[in-house]
């Protein structure tokens, strides 16, 4: 059951008892109701509606919907593409995998519209190479779809055609970044593109005009449709705007997914009330918000946060809204609403070297800061855990990770440099105290992914 | 080259200094017409732009405009327009010049960006420049003792490559030293269009090679070894052969065909120890086959001519030259001179050929051509040829009425300067009927059979010009000085064109060319020396109605037809 303080408005079904991932379950429940009256629309007028509604992108960077879609080269007369990007990889995300899994047909009802409003006529859903079901329910929805006449020719009897296809990735993080995912599309090494001047929106897949929106997104453009871009613009808080779904996963005692609206609730409610504390014997240590990206908050932290009237508000950890004005002003970021939980048993330095090791593993080496940074930072953390730190370790790492940020082709730089530079600047006394502890420990350390 | 209209300049700003480019010039080329270096590797002039190795990181910033207004923002300070900079560092070569743009190159987070991305290139580098064929050219030493901070933080181990992957027969990769660039990925499609190399692996384990089955073996690919900016890639011929920083470079030109690339041959001590292209972007860019690299062999080649021969015998040059005089006197002599020849030996056998009253023609060589760098007409100087007068019309591959002359009996001696006459389709017969004076380079059945032999120079010992296929004039110099007891082919006919009554200028490049530009009419004006590096685009009017046998090559449209 969900909690009191959720409102699920995407999640409405997942775990619903008797709720199936087929065609037949979903019209019962009222489905592709809005995709029927949104074709006898106007697009421009979806287009509207979702300007209207505010709705940030639930992918990571938090950019406006509407501003995207606005963006998009319509005089080029190429092909616009629409590219829906379910790579979801980020450690320590799982929202969109229960979306596809549990209620497809609500993702693919969201493109159609999505697609429509654009005037897309091919859309690509690219699921990520580790969710091979995933990517089977969504093969066998879209032709449950094809065949009701709600995804190919003439949808829903008007001379609106969109076809969607699905490609599955081969198992690289990088390919979670838009350009990178649409050189992967294109068959070649998903090297992320230099912009300017390949904007996806300009000169994206196969060089036409492209929109790629994460997979929860689209289920939020769905809802809009329903409800209209003023409605679903009084969900949340001003400019963020609806639900999001947030991730909880780590030490604590009940981690799982959950909905809110956006900034109506505090982390403290949700890691104290909504998912029941720390657990026993244990106190919070610290906390990734939005993926294993974001930036580290150290609880015992405090925010000074400058409010809308230029006024500033003296916040704790547990007084952040969740949505993503609040936690940009807490020098993090929302993310992709994975909240990962450590406790006191956790070392610092131990945690960083596994998130090192993931991420020297998945830089795809096209761009030297990110190719050479990111192995760098691992092989220190490795050399760390492995019983020859020393003190001033801290600060080389985090000297390597400020010549990456910032200065690479893609966000790649940033997603492996924020974690060494929150780390270390948020815990400097672990790092300087780690050579001693672990000689005092006897040197014995966890084994690196 | 076309000097863009006024119109299509726009001014930028480098380092508070101001100057007009054309639209479309990117940042780093930008600042280098202001003399400002922006270091980089990957990006390369000639090559598409993937901005990865983050070596021009500048910063930028535009010209402050009100949003509500569109008006200029001034600062009260200066009394000049704002500028806002932008907070990131942004790669100047993928960012083109637009108006009032302003980059700064000195200031601490741009020094600061190129100390990283140095150290970050060093990391895994290895310590081989001592051994490395690159020292002394190697834009990572130059780097990094130019922008790099030099000295390392790294204690960890360094990543291990393979040393010696074969990529083909004339490219070996060091993949340790490899900075992963991908200029010789980028060649071999774009340029080359032959698309075999690519990464394999990712992150810093990312790794060059070939793609399954396939080989870097186009004639192209030692421009990869030219445009690797470390020493990953190494030529086989050139490898461990010479360090870089003994060699003299001497601008040449590609004798392979009528295309006319622009060389460098790189020679220590009067041995050339290998041949590079020379940038100009009317005629090869910065490219050349890989084919014409190998000339250089043909300096001290086994069958190479080195001594002057009467009817077999060794005399001195003198002499041979002596007896080449007389029996020219003797009457019924026919000229074969060379597409291969420079302009001015071609200028002094027309001469030979009007002081005797000799008919002269040359021997065409016609070949397929390949889009790129090698044309179908495989002379370098067919229009030489036609530019001095020594033919006046298109040259068959055949010698068909010499030898009729011959069967005739009108002709008795054939001068030929470098050219078997077998190979041009005389028969053995034919060629026992006369006295042939062959004056020549290299060892073949004509120079077996001939009367009097000369040595004579191949184009690394000897200075000239050629007339390329656009009708570009260009010079080649001298690099490695003449075997001992061989004569400049001028000097040779020089010689002969007096003793046979003709006056020919002394044989110095500058007296030639008072003569050439005073009696040639498309080369007036024109002296050697004021020949530019790159060529002179030479009026080709007199010529349009031939019909030359070049099909289409990079600069080279052949007219309609």
């Amino acid at each position: 059951m969900p909690h009191p303080l959720e409102r699920r408005i995407i999640f409405k079904h997942i775990d619903e008892p008797g709720y199936t991932n087929d065609l037949a379950c979903y019209v019962r429940n009222g489905g592709y109701e809005i995709l029927k009256k949104s074709v006898a629309r106007k697009p421009e007028e979806l287009m509207d509606e979702v300007k209207k509604s505010g709705l940030r992108g639930r992918g990571g960077a938090g950019f406006s919907c509407g501003l995207k879609w606005s963006l998009v080269d319509r005089k080029s007369g190429k092909p616009i593409y629409l590219v829906v990007n379910a790579d979801e990889s980020e450690p320590g995300t799982f929202k969109d995998r229960y979306i596809i899994h549990q209620d497809p047909h609500q993702l693919i009802e969201g493109i159609m519209i999505t697609c429509f409003a654009n005037r897309v006529k091919q859309a690509y859903i690219y699921i990520r190479g580790e969710f091979p079901h995933g990517a089977r329910i969504l093969e066998k929805a879209v032709a449950e779809a094809r065949a009701a006449n709600f995804v190919g020719p003439n949808i829903c009897g008007t001379d609106y055609s969109c076809e969607i296809y699905i490609h599955r990735g081969a198992g690289a993080y990088i390919c979670g970044e838009e350009t990178g995912l649409i050189e992967s599309i294109e068959g070649k090494r998903p090297y992320p593109r230099i912009k300017p001047p390949f904007f996806p929106a300009v000169l994206g897949l196969y060089q036409c005009p492209t929109i790629v929106n994460n997979v929860e997104t689209l289920c939020h453009v769905l809802h809009i449709a329903d409800i209209g871009g003023d409605a679903y613009g009084k969900i949340g808080t001003p400019n963020n705007t609806g639900t999001r779904i947030i991730g909880v996963s780590g030490h604590i005692q009940k981690p799982g997914y959950y909905e809110f609206e956006c900034g109506k609730v505090t982390f403290g409610r949700l890691l104290n009330e909504i998912c029941g504390g720390p657990l026993p014997g244990h106190t919070f240590k610290a906390v990734i918000p939005g993926g294993s990206s974001a930036k580290v908050l150290r609880f015992g932290e405090r925010f000074k946060v400058k409010q809308k009237d230029g006024s500033f508000v003296d916040w704790g950890i547990d007084d952040i809204p969740l949505d993503f004005d609040s936690l940009a002003a807490c020098g993090t970021m929302g993310g992709s609403g994975g909240v990962i939980v450590m406790d006191d048993r956790v070392n610092v330095v131990e945690a960083l070297g596994n998130l090192n090791a993931f991420y020297a593993h998945e830089s795809c080496g096209q761009c030297t800061p990110c190719r050479e940074g990111s192995l760098w930072m691992k092989k220190i953390t490795h050399r760390m855990v492995h019983g020859d730190a020393r003190s001033n370790d801290g600060e080389l790492l985090k000297s390597v990770a400020d010549q990456i940020a910032g200065r690479t082709i893609c966000a790649f730089g940033e997603a492996c440099s924020w974690p060494t530079q929150s780390f270390v600047q948020k815990f400097p006394d672990d790092f300087k105290a780690y050579p001693e502890a672990k000689k005092a420990a006897g040197g014995k350390a966890l084994p690196l992914v | 080259m076309t000097t863009p209209a006024k119109t299509d300049l726009i001014t930028v700003n480098v380092d508070g200094r101001e100057i007009a480019v054309p639209k479309g010039t990117n940042m780093i080329e930008a600042a280098k017409l202001l003399g400002i270096d922006i270091p980089h590797y990957c990006y390369h002039p000639k090559l598409s732009v993937v901005g990865n190795c983050r070596m021009c990181l500048v910063e930028m910033g535009m010209p402050a405009v009100d949003p509500a207004t569109k008006q200029p923002v001034t600062d009260p300070a200066t009394g000049k327009q704002k500028v806002n900079w932008m907070p990131r560092p942004t790669i100047g070569c993928a960012t083109n010049a637009s108006p009032g743009l302003h980059i700064r190159t000195n200031t601490p987070l741009v020094k600061d960006c190129r100390e990283g991305v140095m150290e970050f290139l060093l990391v895994n580098h290895p310590l081989d420049c001592p051994i490395c064929d690159q020292a002394g050219e190697c834009r990572l030493q130059e780097q990094a003792t130019q922008y790099g901070r030099g000295y390392s933080r790294f204690i960890e181990q360094k990543n291990v490559k393979p040393k010696r992957t074969v990529l083909g027969p004339r490219v070996m990769l060091d993949d340790e030293r490899c900075v992963l660039c991908s200029r010789c990925i980028r060649f071999s499609k774009d340029v080359a269009k032959d698309d075999v190399l690519g990464f394999i692996d990712r992150g810093s384990y990312s790794t060059l090679t070939c793609f399954p089955g396939r080989q870097l073996e186009n004639n192209y690919s030692l421009n990869t070894v030219d445009i690797c900016p470390v020493g990953a890639l190494t030529s086989t011929d050139f490898r461990f052969k010479m360090r870089v920083w003994f060699l003299k470079q001497t601008n040449s030109i590609d004798t392979e065909s009528s295309v006319g690339a622009n060389t460098i041959v790189w020679s220590r001590e009067g041995v050339i120890y290998r041949i590079t292209p020379r940038r100009n972007d009317e005629v090869n860019d910065t490219w050349m086959a890989d084919s014409g690299r190998l000339f250089y062999k043909q300096v001290r080649a086994d069958n190479r001519l080195l001594a002057a021969r009467i009817d077999g015998q060794v005399v001195a040059h003198g002499q041979a030259l002596q007896a080449a005089s007389e029996l020219l006197k003797q009457g019924g002599v026919a000229i074969v001179g060379s597409g291969r020849a420079s302009v001015e030996e071609q200028f002094l056998t027309r001469r030979l050929a009007e002081s005797l009253n000799a008919p002269a023609a040359i021997v065409a060589r016609v070949g397929q051509g390949d889009g790129l760098l090698i044309s179908a007409d495989r002379n370098p100087n067919t229009r030489g040829a036609l530019v001095t007068g020594l033919i006046s019309s298109l040259p068959s591959t055949t010698l068909a009425s010499l030898a009729r002359a011959i069967d005739a009996g009108s002709v008795k001696t054939v001068l030929t300067h470098n050219e078997d006459l077998l190979a041009a389709g005389l028969t053995p017969a034919q060629l026992a009927k006369v006295a042939v004076v062959y004056v020549g380079t290299h060892d073949n059945a004509t120079a077996a059979a001939a009367r009097i032999l000369i040595p004579s120079l191949t184009v690394f010992e000897k200075s000239g010009s050629f007339v390329n296929q656009q009708f570009r004039l260009q010079k080649f110099s001298a690099a490695v000085p003449a075997p001992e007891g061989v004569a400049d082919d001028l000097a040779t006919l020089g010689t002969l064109v007096n003793a046979a009554g003709g006056s020919c200028p002394s044989a110095g490049l500058p007296a030639l060319w008072t003569a050439l530009s005073t009696e040639v009419p498309v080369l007036a004006g024109l002296a050697y020396s004021k020949i530019p590096d790159t060529g002179a685009a030479l009026d080709a009017a007199a010529w349009a109605g031939l019909h030359f046998p070049e099909g289409e090559t990079l600069h080279y449209k052949p007219a309609k037809a």
